[in-house]
């Protein structure tokens, strides 16, 4: 393959479907997948076939606004319709070309407005299964220039300019871990990406998998060049079928188009890659628990250093990097480092997807430049808190996040910012909570989660979110005193210092972050055996008091 | 275990394919594979014991997973259980003693836009309410 041969199939895509006078873009994500775009996929080209019209029926990955799914696209006028039924389809299509069916239209101008779509260019633009489809949309043009004209080093220097950090939750330079790897010696290397998605409530890397997977690949094997490796491992939830599905398409599509493979366009670069399932553990998430699970161990994770850029997969430098990081190589590789420098904050560069649900009118994806309000992200692009209840907080980063009050809410989304408010940006997932959530119930949640999802390695881990579990339990059921409330503080710091890990370290953040904002609903549950949002049954320990 | 060209890392993989033919991983079915990827047994049993997603015990004939992620529970996830446990009379985890019916729970499916969210016999039924999920059961249970 090389760069004309890429512009040929371009263009023949182009004018395939230039034959077409509409496009009908159904999207086929989990979310409106459950809702039946199956059946109204089957439906569509069943009208358009007996209007004799001219219409391109495709599937799509994530539109992004789930909440008002199944969802329809008709270009060029690119009217979207929500809430689209089966039994719809024959309206849609007896109006293209007209005014469009009023009463399916939907109005989401200002959902679409404030966002800037980088990792979601060709979200509800492609069929994911189709590699024509992405290459008509300048996919791999990136890998192949990079092959073509630049060195390795010139890569590396162009991913450091552009600011990108880790979208996996850490940030962490991006540019400087890619150098670090190709600094590293030895003459086996390896491409990591982190696709086990394990924080519920974010679920942007599953639809990036699902709706353009081609991506991830053209991002990795643009990082292999770069390092020096030439091979590579996608490590994938086995909750994510569809995911590992459309991986497993992808990956023979682009074999079969040489673009993975021995001598990728004519040039001594050699790069495959495989995919591996993890097999639900949370802890896999983190970078040497993820290795030992590649490997086929349990996953554990190992002190640090040696980092895995030096001391990886077996033994090997690895470079480790997180689906939507991936994502973002190939735009920052054709447009440019300043290009991506130039959007965002200060220290945080770029565009950042998140997974906004829970209380909220729009749930589904947002893709946002870094430093916008969170206020704007709730209130504007996610409609606000529906049915008349209050806003609480907003849950970030996952269980090892934190809850951010309303007064922060004019705070601009930074990976430092958030870490300030006693958050973490996690891999972006965001729920949000009114006045039906209490906030000691939601701590106990997550110290549950982080109970049953520590690996038992280390002690702090293993025992304290035991302990805090009990802790929290005994003040969600009334049961609670002043001292409790204490020794949960005491435990929360101990466990935050003392863990081997990410996910000790920060399991106690839910906790610390609610005490911080919302002590009051603590003080509320001990002193006077009240939960205010009524979710905590406290019955046993009124008799108790009575 | 062959496409792995029975490499010891493909552990998890092999443990995979065993699960998804029969359903689970018993005994004898870890011991073949530890024997034929040639690693311990104690890393195998390990292995299958350390991850959520293998399971030691034969399913009922049908699944319930209520997902227990964060959006899910935000909104009732917990109240979903609660009722299932209580039709079903097993706890999470367990089986009905007639083998009809096994309820399990989910550490999140990423359908989390569509909250609560239950998967039926591995079928995505986005907010749920409880009537519905009953419903089914009760479906299910008379079969």
């Amino acid at each position: 393959m090389t760069i004309e041969e890429l512009e040929q199939i371009a263009k023949s895509v182009q004018q395939e479907n230039a034959k077409y006078d509409f496009e009908v873009n159904v999207c086929m994500d989990l979310a409106c997948a459950s809702q039946g775009a199956g059946a109204l996929k089957d439906a569509l080209v069943k009208a358009a076939e007996a209007s004799g019209k001219k219409v391109l029926v495709r599937r799509t990955g994530c539109m992004g606004p789930c909440s008002n799914g199944p969802l329809v696209r008709v270009d060029p006028e690119e009217t979207l319709y929500h809430h689209v039924k089966a039994e719809k389809a024959e309206a849609i299509v007896d109006c293209l070309g007209g005014s469009p069916v009023p009463e399916l239209q939907c109005d989401l101008n200002e959902h679409f407005d404030k966002q800037v779509r980088v990792v979601l260019e060709n979200a509800g633009y492609i069929d994911p299964e189709r590699i024509d489809d992405y290459i008509a949309h300048d996919g791999y043009k990136a890998l192949l220039t990079v092959l073509t004209e630049m060195t390795p080093n010139g890569v590396v220097h162009r991913i450091t300019e552009s600011g990108l950090r880790g979208r996996g939750g850490g940030g962490y330079p991006t540019g400087l871990k890619w150098g670090t790897v190709a600094k590293a010696k030895g003459d086996v290397k390896y491409v990591v990406c982190n696709g086990d998605e394990g924080d519920p409530g974010a679920f942007m890397d599953r639809s990036v998998m699902e709706g353009d997977p081609h991506r991830v690949i053209e991002g990795m094997a643009i990082a292999a060049y770069a390092v020096g490796a030439s091979k590579g491992f996608i490590y994938v939830r086995a909750e994510y079928p569809v995911a590992v599905s459309r991986l497993t398409t992808a990956l023979r599509e682009a074999r079969r188009h040489g673009l993975l493979g021995n001598n990728i366009c004519n040039t001594p670069f050699n790069f495959d890659v495989e995919i591996r399932l993890g097999a639900g553990a949370f802890v896999c998430g983190e970078e040497t628990a993820l290795i030992a699970s590649i490997e086929g161990k349990r996953g554990t994770p190992k002190p640090r250093p040696p980092y895995p850029a030096s001391s990886g997969l077996w033994g090997k430098p690895t470079l480790i990097n997180n689906v939507e990081t991936y994502a973002n190589i190939a735009p920052i590789v054709r447009n440019g480092g300043k290009w991506f420098h130039d959007m965002g904050s200060e220290r945080s560069k770029g565009t950042k997807v998140f997974a906004l649900t829970g209380k909220i009118a729009n749930t589904g994806l947002v893709e946002v430049p870094m430093g916008i309000k969170l206020r704007e992200i709730i209130e504007v692009i996610g409609g606000g808190v529906p049915g008349g209840h209050k806003f609480k907080a907003v849950q970030t980063g996952g269980p090892s996040g934190g809850c951010i009050p309303e007064e922060m809410l004019d705070v601009g989304v930074s990976y430092d910012a958030l870490v300030k408010m006693g958050s973490i940006m996690g891999s972006g997932g965001m729920i949000v909570m009114d006045d039906t959530s209490c906030m000691v119930n939601v701590a106990r949640f997550f110290i549950e989660f982080c109970m049953t999802e520590s690996c038992g390695k280390c002690i702090p881990c293993r025992a304290g979110t035991a302990q805090m579990y009990t802790l929290l339990t005994r003040i969600c059921t009334g049961a609670g005193t002043m001292d409790d409330l204490a020794l949960l503080e005491g435990l929360c710091t101990t466990v935050k210092e003392t863990s081997l890990c990410g996910l000790g370290q920060t399991a106690p953040n839910p906790v610390l972050s609610t005490l911080k904002y919302f002590r009051n609903e603590y003080i509320e549950h001990i002193l006077h055996k009240r939960c205010p949002a009524g979710v905590c049954n406290m019955e046993a320990a009124v008799e108790v008091v009575a | 275990m062959r496409k792995n060209g029975f490499a010891r890392h493909a552990l998890i993989e092999t443990l995979h394919t065993v699960q998804s033919s029969f359903g689970f991983l018993d005994d004898d079915a870890i011991r073949f594979v530890a024997l034929s990827l040639r690693v311990p047994l104690s890393q195998a049993y390990g292995v299958a014991t350390f991850y959520h997603y293998f399971t030691l015990k034969p399913p009922g004939k049908h699944t319930v997973t209520v997902c227990a992620g964060t959006a899910c529970y935000i909104k009732g996830a917990d109240k979903l259980i609660a009722t299932a446990e209580k039709r079903l009379g097993v706890a999470q985890g367990q089986t009905t003693p007639d083998g009809q019916i096994s309820l399990m729970t989910a550490r999140c499916v990423g359908a989390c836009s569509r909250a609560p969210v239950v998967l039926c016999d591995g079928e995505v039924v986005g907010e749920i309410t409880r009537e519905q999920m009953l419903e089914q059961l009760e479906r299910w249970a008379v079969e």
